[in-house]
């Protein structure tokens, strides 16, 4: 494993206001995730970890803390500098899919690449590519409301990977679906991360995911309680 | 970029996009009719006066002032030359105007007596009616509206009392000839036509008029004798007036459609954007800036309003076309109220009221379009992705 950082984090404290008071949802959190790694964030509802993945993609900014991703300091960015590199260098998988109802699998998945003013034809190829990827090469021109739950996240997928990002940030990427469905794109992004050398973040608390990551991160109580590395998992149904 | 995603969007969106651009589309098609409508009646206020009234234009009696009655007594003489040349050439008629009360029915009435030729052909007043008719009584032409207040009929006999040139008071019957139909008012409410001969008998002003009518397009009259010419844009300048004060009405008007159509596209406007929240967070955390977020929303804008008037030409062009062509049939009768309207209201559509509309409008969906999109793209992308509403 390459021993380069995809994201740094430092004593990071994060606190939302509510009613006249604040409520801590990350409290001294350090931490560091290399390339190529295949990391889990797990805990319970209201540990941290989607806020987490969401300070790490930019989403939303650090109370205390430094962040570093990809080289960038986020804490020194402006919203268009961390715009740029969410649509240069990672990917966002999300667990309602989130994907655009009005467009096509195939301009769903053309979107990243449209920002990153991608040329036409090559844009054509990487999307095909990246729907080949995910097993969804016959479904090209159906819309989300024609898909089933596991090929709409398979779509979220190919749209998160088709501009080869360094970095890929799933919040519960599992939930809304069965268990086939769910190793099946475990297994994809498993071949991915393999394949594109890409990192992949989860925030999840399902029990099948956690069989095929290499790294676990406990979360509770908006602190870490365990940082776990797993040589062998045992990926796949059990 | 921005342009294809935003065609996407809207392409993409079927019964939401064809909502919304009907919506812009009616207003569009409102604001045009109503104000055109608007534009057509004073228009035609404008054609009627000088159709039946003021002609090429005309010379007037240097005492002549149509405001002031009192002036009348003295507003009369001989026809310089030239201008009674422009009257033996068949290019003008005079017009003698004068004070005289009429009793109908027994009860007073002041009233205005002008004598204007039978075969005169120069404005469109029946006045051939006053033709042919014998000496034993004056024949009398009245409008509508007169006829109405006086409960005169065509054949109804009533006494005329004038003050003639000697200043003395005489008196005749007069049988009413002819009723006439006309927008005009102004030849209607408070006036009497007799034969110009007739008048100047009567007034023992042998060969006199008040003022002179001359047809359209005439060169003007080098040698008035003293007689003041007044130009179709003299004499329509009341008529412009009317039209110039009542600007601020219609103005008001448009802005009041101009409103209820950015209500309506504001109204959906939101309602399609702040329902777009999560798309919203979406493409933010797929890497599209705040400021693109907001272009896209108002270039989706922009292009609703291109739509809606391609739209607007396509489904409300044919009812345009069609009220342009025929007008509208008024069921009442205005010009007892003083007021000069077609029975048939045309609108005129100028180039001017499309180009300003669709300018105008097209501005207002931008701005409709512009000031949520903005709102919602001050969001937290975190906030948008959960769909959270904006407050």
């Amino acid at each position: 494993m390459e021993n380069t950082a995809v994201a740094t984090i430092n004593h990071l404290l994060k606190q939302f206001p509510v009613g006249g008071g604040f409520f801590t949802a990350l409290n001294d959190v350090t931490l560091t995730f290399r390339k190529r790694e295949f990391t889990g964030l797990v805990g319970p509802s209201g540990s941290g970890k989607t806020t987490l993945l969401n300070i790490i993609g930019g989403l939303d900014s650090p109370t205390e803390g430094t962040v570093n991703v990809l080289g960038k300091a986020l804490d020194n960015t402006s919203h268009g500098e961390r715009a740029l590199l969410r649509r240069k260098h990672m990917g966002f998988i999300f667990q309602s899919y989130n994907l655009l109802p009005v467009y096509t699998v195939f301009e769903n998945v053309e979107l990243p690449l449209i920002l990153n003013k991608v040329e036409e034809k090559e844009r054509d190829e990487m999307v095909k590519e990246a729907l080949e990827w995910v097993g969804l090469s016959d479904k090209i021109n159906s819309r989300p409301a024609m898909l089933s739950g596991g090929e709409c996240q398979r779509t979220a997928i190919a749209r998160a990977i088709v501009h080869r990002p360094e970095l890929v940030l799933a919040d519960e990427p599992t939930a809304n679906l069965d268990a086939e469905n769910s190793h099946h794109i475990m297994e994809i992004m498993v071949k991915l991360n393999k394949e594109l050398s890409t990192s992949f973040i989860f925030a999840t608390h399902d029990e099948k995911i956690m069989a095929y990551l290499r790294r676990i991160i406990h979360l509770d109580d908006s602190q870490i309680t365990e940082d776990e590395h797993i040589e062998n998992p045992t990926g796949g149904p059990t | 970029m921005l342009f294809k995603i935003a065609l996407k969007n809207l392409l993409g969106a079927r019964l939401r996009t064809i909502l919304n651009i009907l919506v812009t589309a009616f207003s569009f098609f409102l604001i045009l009719f109503v104000y055109a409508m608007y534009d057509g009646m004073l228009q035609h206020a404008k054609q009627v006066t000088m159709d039946t009234e003021i002609a090429g234009g005309a010379y007037w009696h240097p005492e002549y002032d149509p405001l002031d009655p009192m002036t009348f007594e003295d507003a009369h003489s001989v026809l310089p030359e030239d201008i009674q040349s422009l009257v033996d050439q068949d290019n003008a008629f005079p017009v003698l105007v004068s004070q005289a009360s009429i009793y109908p029915e027994g009860r007073m009435m002041p009233t205005i007596m002008k004598g204007i030729p039978p075969d005169q052909k120069i404005v469109n007043m029946p006045t051939d009616a006053l033709a042919g008719h014998d000496d034993s009584s004056i024949p009398v032409l009245i409008g509508k509206g007169m006829a109405s207040d006086t409960k005169l009929e065509v054949g109804d006999a009533f006494t005329i009392r004038w003050l003639d040139a000697d200043r003395t008071y005489d008196a005749d019957e007069g049988v009413v000839v002819h009723v006439m139909d006309t927008e005009n008012f102004k030849l209607d409410m408070g006036h009497i036509w007799i034969p110009l001969n007739k008048a100047r008998s009567m007034l023992a002003m042998k060969g006199e008029a008040t003022y002179v009518t001359y047809a359209k397009e005439l060169p003007p009259v080098q040698n008035v004798g003293g007689w003041i010419p007044r130009d179709i844009n003299y004499l329509v300048q009341d008529m412009e007036a009317i039209i110039e004060a009542d600007k601020p009405g219609a103005i008001i008007m448009y802005m009041i459609l101009l409103a209820l159509a950015a209500m309506g596209i504001f109204n959906a406007q939101v309602l399609s954007i702040f329902r777009r929240g999560r798309e919203i967070g979406t493409l933010m955390a797929i890497g599209m800036t705040r400021q693109r977020v907001v272009g896209l929303f108002t270039l989706e804008g922009g292009l609703n309003a291109v739509l809606a008037a391609a739209a607007t030409l396509v489904f409300f062009g044919p009812i345009l076309w069609y009220f342009g062509v025929h007008g509208i049939p008024l069921p009442i009768d205005y010009t007892e109220m003083g007021m000069i309207m077609a029975k048939r209201l045309i609108p005129i559509y100028t180039i001017g009221l499309v180009v300003s509309t669709t300018a105008l409008v097209s501005l207002v969906v931008l701005i409709v379009s512009y000031i949520p999109s903005r709102r919602i793209a001050r969001m937290q992308p975190t906030d948008a992705l959960r769909g959270k509403a904006v407050a």
